[in-house]
Parts: structure tokens; sequence; C-alpha cells
């Protein structure tokens, strides 16, 4: 299994390479995650979305696709975009310290 | 006297009723189908219509003929579901109560949810094949068309039969190259997926296919808006790809009534367990086929399995037994490849598409994820199976439960 290091701490990553335990996620983490996909700051609009995932992901146990974080985060499709370029939806759970999004085949 | 209501005669209606007629006995129960349509599709064969392969009169059939003569056929729309009170209102007005209902309203194209989708160029220069309308016009389109940039946009996912698509490319190819023509078009598939298919090992496999016939890819392709004066596909980031012509498949849908009767996602598809098939949160309504929110494919075959599993779960949950058969997501799928071969994948929720041999370990006679005639053979013959077989809810020698008897493991 891979690590990142953060602060001195081993944090264990899953196949996707996002957070293998939930419990290990925090604020800083969060902005860490967000400096590995290219995002240097975290804005306010970033908070809604990353906190509107992690508050359904608490209460449905699957992160939202980008057609419901539209509908329902307050955050328009090109915003979304914007904040996180290439995959709003799955950029945002790894930032958010969920796994990836399941895929719907 | 108890009733069984079923909103939706397709595929996965049809098959349910059929299953549900020889097993309520009629003294007890009465089955009602509701349906806004009286022709029943076979939507597997909207495919070839754009290549001439089948003409779309060929592919319909009445639903009626397909239900057996105990049960009330209703042609309506459904206004909406309460399923607190256990009423379905249709839109005319009328109230029916139910005991159990069953939810298999299936998915639609909506190609008015893209900005710029849907305008005066609809039908001229964009296309889609998921509607009898649509693939008649496409066919049409084709027999004079002299060449260019065919664009094939996937919108978003989820869609049924996710390998449509690559079936249309694959016939693409092959039409063209017969037409003497290939030199003069340009094969391209842009998609929000990473790669041809979702799981890795097929995803190869298909996407070698794709590489070896000079079909390009654009992936990762999250589809914000089309531009017709320009011609040209403009993503959520601003990437962009032309065209001469679309063939696009615009965001696929649960039923309206699904979202009026606040019973939906922000797809309108069913929140469904995904073992049982009861509908979460409400008391019993079962989703069958394409309405459902589950992870599997929106597919016949799926359909199918599924029907095996719930037909089980109704008659334990009328006895008052715990429903204890699990659907593990199976899917069965032909893909047609082109020149007479075709391809068969076999999957479920945990096991991607293998290759190895179907449904006999070492004999097949169907190659998975592999070429061959038999395939295509097969994928042509299950057209009787499904007007003949499947509709009328009889056993096929495949079970529902994916069995991995022939698959091999890639180390």
């Amino acid at each position: 299994m891979e690590t990142m290091n953060v602060t001195g701490k081993a944090i264990q990553l899953d196949a996707d390479g996002h957070l293998a335990n939930r419990s290990d996620w925090n604020e800083d983490l969060a902005r860490e995650l967000a400096a590995q996909e290219g995002i240097p700051d975290l804005t306010p609009q970033h908070w809604t979305v990353v906190n509107f995932m992690r508050k359904v992901f608490e209460k449905e146990g699957d992160a939202p696709s980008i057609r419901r974080l539209t509908k329902e985060s307050g955050v328009d499709t090109k915003t979304l975009y914007q904040l996180f370029p290439k995959g709003p939806a799955k950029r945002a759970a790894k930032i958010a310290g969920l796994p990836k999004p399941k895929g719907c085949i | 006297m108890r009733h069984m209501l079923i909103l939706g005669g397709g595929t996965a209606g049809t098959i349910m009723a059929n299953k549900l007629a020889s097993a309520l006995d009629e003294r007890d129960w009465r089955i009602t189908v509701v349906d806004g349509t009286e022709e029943h599709y076979y939507q597997p064969g909207f495919l070839f219509v754009p290549f001439g392969m089948y003409r779309m009169r060929e592919l319909v059939k009445p639903r009626r003929q397909y239900l057996p003569g105990r049960i009330k056929f209703i042609l309506s729309s459904i206004d909406h579901i309460d399923a607190e009170k256990k009423t379905v209102t249709l839109s005319g007005g009328e109230a029916l109560r139910y005991d159990y209902l069953i939810l298999a309203t299936g998915a639609d194209i909506h190609p008015e949810q893209t900005e710029g989708l849907l305008d005066e160029e609809w039908g001229r220069s964009k296309f889609d094949f998921y509607t009898p309308k649509g693939a008649n016009q496409l066919a049409q389109f084709l027999k004079g068309w002299q060449g260019g940039k065919l664009a094939l946009s996937i919108t978003e996912m989820p869609i049924k039969c996710p390998v449509a698509p690559l079936e249309f490319l694959f016939l693409a190819d092959a039409y063209f190259t017969k037409r003497g023509m290939r030199d003069k078009v340009d094969l391209h598939l842009v998609t929000p997926l990473s790669g041809a298919f979702t799981k890795p090992t097929s995803s190869k496999v298909l996407g070698e296919f794709l590489e070896r016939k000079g079909i390009t890819v654009t992936p990762e392709f999250d589809l914000g808006r089309v531009d017709s004066q320009e011609k040209k596909l403009v993503a959520w980031d601003g990437t962009e790809v032309s065209y001469d012509l679309l063939v696009s498949i615009p965001t696929n849908m649960g039923d309206a009534a699904i979202a009026r009767s606040s019973l939906g996602n922000e797809l309108n598809f069913v929140p469904t367990n995904k073992e049982t098939l009861k509908a979460d949160g409400v008391e019993d309504v079962f989703v069958l086929g394409d309405a459902s929110n589950l992870p599997s494919s929106k597919a016949g075959s799926v359909a199918h399995f599924q029907s095996e599993i719930l037909f089980q779960n109704i008659l334990e949950h009328i006895e008052g037994r715990p429903a204890c058969a699990h659907f593990d997501g199976h899917a069965n799928c032909f893909i047609e490849s082109g020149f007479g071969k075709g391809l068969l994948i076999d999957f479920n929720y945990e096991t991607e598409p293998l290759p190895g041999e179907f449904p006999l370990p070492g004999i097949g006679p169907f190659k998975l994820l592999e070429e061959s005639p038999i395939n295509h053979y097969g994928k042509m013959m299950f057209r009787w199976v499904y007007w003949n077989l499947l509709l009328r809810g009889m056993e096929l020698p495949i079970e529902a439960e994916m069995s991995m008897a022939g698959k091999r493991v890639q180390s």
C-alpha cells in the first residue's frame, strides 16, 4: 500500500491514490492533497464543494456526481471545472478524503 | 383480491409480467401493466438501422402481444406515484391502488439537457441512434454522406448499453470500407471515460480494437455545450473537438414521473438496494432494469438476470419470508465489431470482463473478449431469442448469477 508523508506522518493511500482511512482527513491534509492535484489554494468556494461532498458521503456512502453538485451545492458546473480542472467529482472527492466515486457502467 | 402493478411494458416489465402471471394465483391476484405507448421496440436492433442492416419496422411489435391474457394492459402515461398511500395516478387522473409496485419505467435520452444540442441542426448534422426517429434519420443521412469527420459523443454516464457507442464506430468503419470511402471518413470517439470502457481489461482490448480500425479517442471529455454553427463540441474546461457529422449519445434519464413522485436521484433513477432490488426508503416497491440507480449496466441482459432474482424475492416477500436472492450485477453483452464478427463480455459488480470461453469452459462456443464470427451470429440470433424466449420469461441456458467457469484471470 502506498503512503504519503505529511508533516512527518505517513498517511496510507488506496489503489486510486485516495486516502485509505477517512479518519486521517483534516483541513491541512486537504490542502496537501489539493496541492498534489495542482490546486495551490483552497478558496471558500473550494471548501463549499469539499464540505458538501463530505456531507453527502457521510449520509449516503458514495460521493455525489457533478450533476448533483451543480444542483445542490450552489456552485454551477462551469465554476466547478474552474475550481477542480479535469473532473471535479473525482478531484474534489480526493481532496475531501473520500474514495474515488463509483463508476457507472 | 391483491394487486401487482407493473409500470413499464418494456424488456424488464414484460419479462416480469410473464413470470408473475404463471406464479400468482388468478383467484388472489390481479396483475396490471401500464405503459405510455403501444409499441415494443427491440432496442438492441437500433444500432444496425443507420447502416441499413435492419429496418425499424422489423424491430417493433405490439406490447400486448407479449403479455399473457390475464394481464390487464393500460395505455397511459403516469402522473405520479404515492408510495405512502400505495397508489399510482395516471395522467388522466385515474388512481390505481397496489399491494406491490414494480418500477420498470426505463431510461430515455434527453438532448435538451445539453446547451446547443437540441436545435434546428438536430436531425440534420446532429443525430442520435437511441430512438426510432433518430436511427431512421441517421440511416437516411448516411446514404448520401460524402464523408468528413464523424464524432461520436457520449455526453455523460450512465447510458443504456455502454458498449453501443463502440459498436456504432466498429460498424461505421465496416460500412464506409464497404462503400469504398473509408479514406474520406475520420472516425472519433469523444467520451467522458478515461478510455474506451470503464473496466481495465476490456478497456485495453477495446482500445486496441479502436486503434487498429483507425478510430481516434478523445478521453476525459466532459461535454459542456455544442456549437452548431461552428460545428464543434466544447468541454466544460474549454477543450474543443470539431465535427462534420455528430452522432450523439445524449444524457440518459429515468422517467419524469419518478421525479414528480420524488422517488429518483438527480437523473430520475430510483435509488435501489443493489442486491434485493427493493426501492430504498419505501415499502413494497421494487425496481427492475434501466429505471434503477444500480451500478450495473443498463442493458436487456441485466434486466433479464435481475428479473430472476426479483421474481424469487417477490414470492418470498408475499409469503412473509426474508428476501434472500441477491443480484450480483451480472451483465452479458455481445459487442458487434464489424465485418461479420463480434465479441462477447460477461461480468458483474465485482468481476470485470475477462477473456475465456462461454458458457462452457474450453469449448464455448462463444469467445469472451475476443473477436469471432460465432459471437456475431450469437448477436443476430438473439433477436429471435428476445421475442420468443426472453420476453416470455422462459428459462435461458445462462444463470442469473455470473459464473467464473471458462474465464481466465489476468495476472
